[in-house]
């Protein structure tokens, strides 16, 4: 269970990028953290990841506290961030120094191959398209089978083909593992896709606005009646979140600061 | 890999040669025809006539070690301090805050003017020579390590976080290979200075050396000897900065440039370069 407790996170007096954050994950499940650009969502996924320390609160993965990076949490940046210096089998096992070389290679080799790219282990990162980046940086997270995997807009740089093709690819790479997947992203359809849950965040302070159930039946159709219906709850809890703060800013405006 | 056709304009080195072979044929020519004052700019001939009178006796060989080993002395002590001096201001705010404008300062002045300075406290003999070859070696030296250093994409120094690794792993796997390409040209261009200054200290005065054989050729008008000291100069400039560029290339073939990408990629559109496993 990965659990954030009121989690707060000021940058400069006065700046607050996320607020009083609270939220349970449990093992296995996939959250979509939804929300408009500004709202905190990079900066909630990087507190859980141990890369920035919260003003207050805590987060704990199955009771430990997190504070700094874990072994059992794995995070996927918005750009791959492969090294260039090293294979694409050397980027794909970075995290696996600690093992056997032969326990190494086969991991490699076995998660190459889950997602297509057998025969590219001894390729140069700046050789592979921008979704095969991607998929190599996703593969280097979960080889190390983290309980939890961090995505922060993943997908956001790639065109929508290659954008559904890697969902078919991450939900393939979850199936046989089974982490808990929160995933920040700006795209509804995105959320809806893979997710069981969304949680549509409000920007200023970055807070929970929303907390919307996705039952529907896997794999997913885009098409569906329900999976439209979900898109459109979610879309209107996203309207909802713009509506309130912009509406506070406007009135502080018009009685503080206009002379 | 598939050869391509084999044409002489596909030949590196024998397209660098024409320009100058051809320019040094034209000389020798004109030079035969007497078209130019042959006394004061001697032809290619005359020149490779004294060059080998000076290899056949040995006095040539003497003249290229001590000029090597005063370069080599200097080099290594220029670029050795000039890395450690780099890489701690180029790592600490703090070490930047203090050390850097004092560097920058003593950069703006002319390196020849420690000449005197440097023969007052280490006399007129090898340690003079190699203390100015150093100062010319360090600033560029020290100039490149300190960017590359503060080049580095923090993006990727991040994932060396998540990864958790230790700072000493960091500096091995990561921090290292990043500032290798910036660090290989600061060397590069360092050795370019150190064959300026050991030709500058060893005319300031020296017994042996090329630099020697420019002034002896100058003060006894031998313009032949002044031409093929230059001669042994570019010769060994090009192999030395070739030696280093063929140094670095295991460590940097990851960068290679985007002509050879374009051409691997089309020569064998499957076929994987080649890489240590793993």
């Amino acid at each position: 269970m990965l659990q954030l407790q009121a989690l707060s996170k000021i940058f400069a007096p006065d700046i607050a990028a996320i607020a009083d954050v609270s939220l349970e994950v449990g093992p296995g499940e996939i959250v979509a953290v939804v929300g408009s650009s500004g709202c905190g969502k990079t900066t909630l996924l990087r507190l859980v990841a141990g890369l920035d320390a919260p003003t207050r609160g805590a987060v704990s993965l199955d009771g430990e506290a997190i504070h700094a990076p874990h072994p059992a949490i794995g995070v996927v940046f918005q750009e791959p961030r492969l090294l260039p210096w090293l294979s694409v089998a050397q980027n794909v096992g970075f995290g696996l120094m600690d093992r056997s070389s032969a326990e190494r290679h086969d991991r490699v080799d076995a998660a190459l191959l889950r997602v297509g790219l057998a025969g590219y282990g001894q390729r140069w990162p700046r050789e592979l398209s921008g979704g095969q980046a991607q998929r190599v940086s996703i593969l280097r997270a979960l080889v190390t089978e983290p309980k939890v995997l961090l995505m922060d807009e993943p997908f956001s740089a790639l065109d929508a083909l290659t954008r559904a093709s890697l969902h078919d690819h991450l939900l393939g790479l979850w199936e046989a593992q089974r982490p808990t997947l929160v995933l920040v992203t700006h795209d509804v359809e995105e959320a809806v896709v893979l997710a069981d849950r969304a949680v549509v965040m409000q920007p200023r302070p970055g807070r929970i606005f929303a907390d919307i159930p996705l039952d529907l039946p896997r794999p997913r159709d885009r098409l569906s009646p329900a999976f439209i219906e979900a898109k459109r709850v979610i879309l209107a809890a996203l309207d909802g979140s713009l509506d309130a703060p912009i509406a506070r800013q406007s009135a502080k405006h018009a009685t503080g600061a206009w002379w | 890999m598939k050869a391509p056709p084999r044409s002489f304009l596909n030949n590196r080195l024998a397209v660098g040669l024409i320009l100058p072979v051809g320019a040094a044929l034209l000389y020798e020519f004109a030079a035969r025809l007497g078209l130019v004052e042959a006394r004061l700019l001697p032809p290619p001939s005359r020149v490779g006539q004294t060059l080998w009178s000076l290899a056949a006796t040995g006095e040539l060989w003497t003249h290229i070690a001590a000029t090597m080993l005063r370069l080599a002395a200097g080099f290594l002590i220029g670029s050795i301090v000039g890395i450690l001096l780099g890489a701690l201001t180029g790592a600490s705010r703090t070490a930047s805050r203090l050390l850097d404008p004092t560097v920058q300062a003593l950069r703006a002045i002319p390196s020849l003017a420690w000449v005197p300075l440097f023969i007052l406290w280490l006399g007129i003999f090898v340690a003079s020579k190699v203390a100015l070859i150093a100062v010319g070696v360090f600033f560029p030296v020290y100039l490149g390590v300190m960017a590359a250093i503060t080049n580095i994409d923090r993006k990727i120094v991040e994932v060396g976080r998540a990864f958790r690794l230790p700072p000493l792993a960091l500096t091995r796997r990561v921090l290292l290979p990043a500032i290798l390409p910036d660090g290989a040209v600061a060397l590069r261009s360092g050795l370019g200075l150190g064959f300026m200054f050991v030709v500058a200290a060893e005319i300031m005065g020296a017994s042996e050396g090329l630099g020697f054989l420019l002034v002896d050729g100058q003060q006894l008008g031998k313009p032949d000897q002044i031409l093929a000291a230059i001669f042994v100069f570019a010769v060994l400039g090009k192999i030395c900065d070739g030696a280093l560029v063929a140094a670095f290339r295991p460590l940097l073939r990851w960068q290679d440039s985007f002509a050879q990408s374009v051409s691997r990629s089309a020569a064998a559109p499957i076929a994987s370069p080649p890489v240590p496993a793993h």
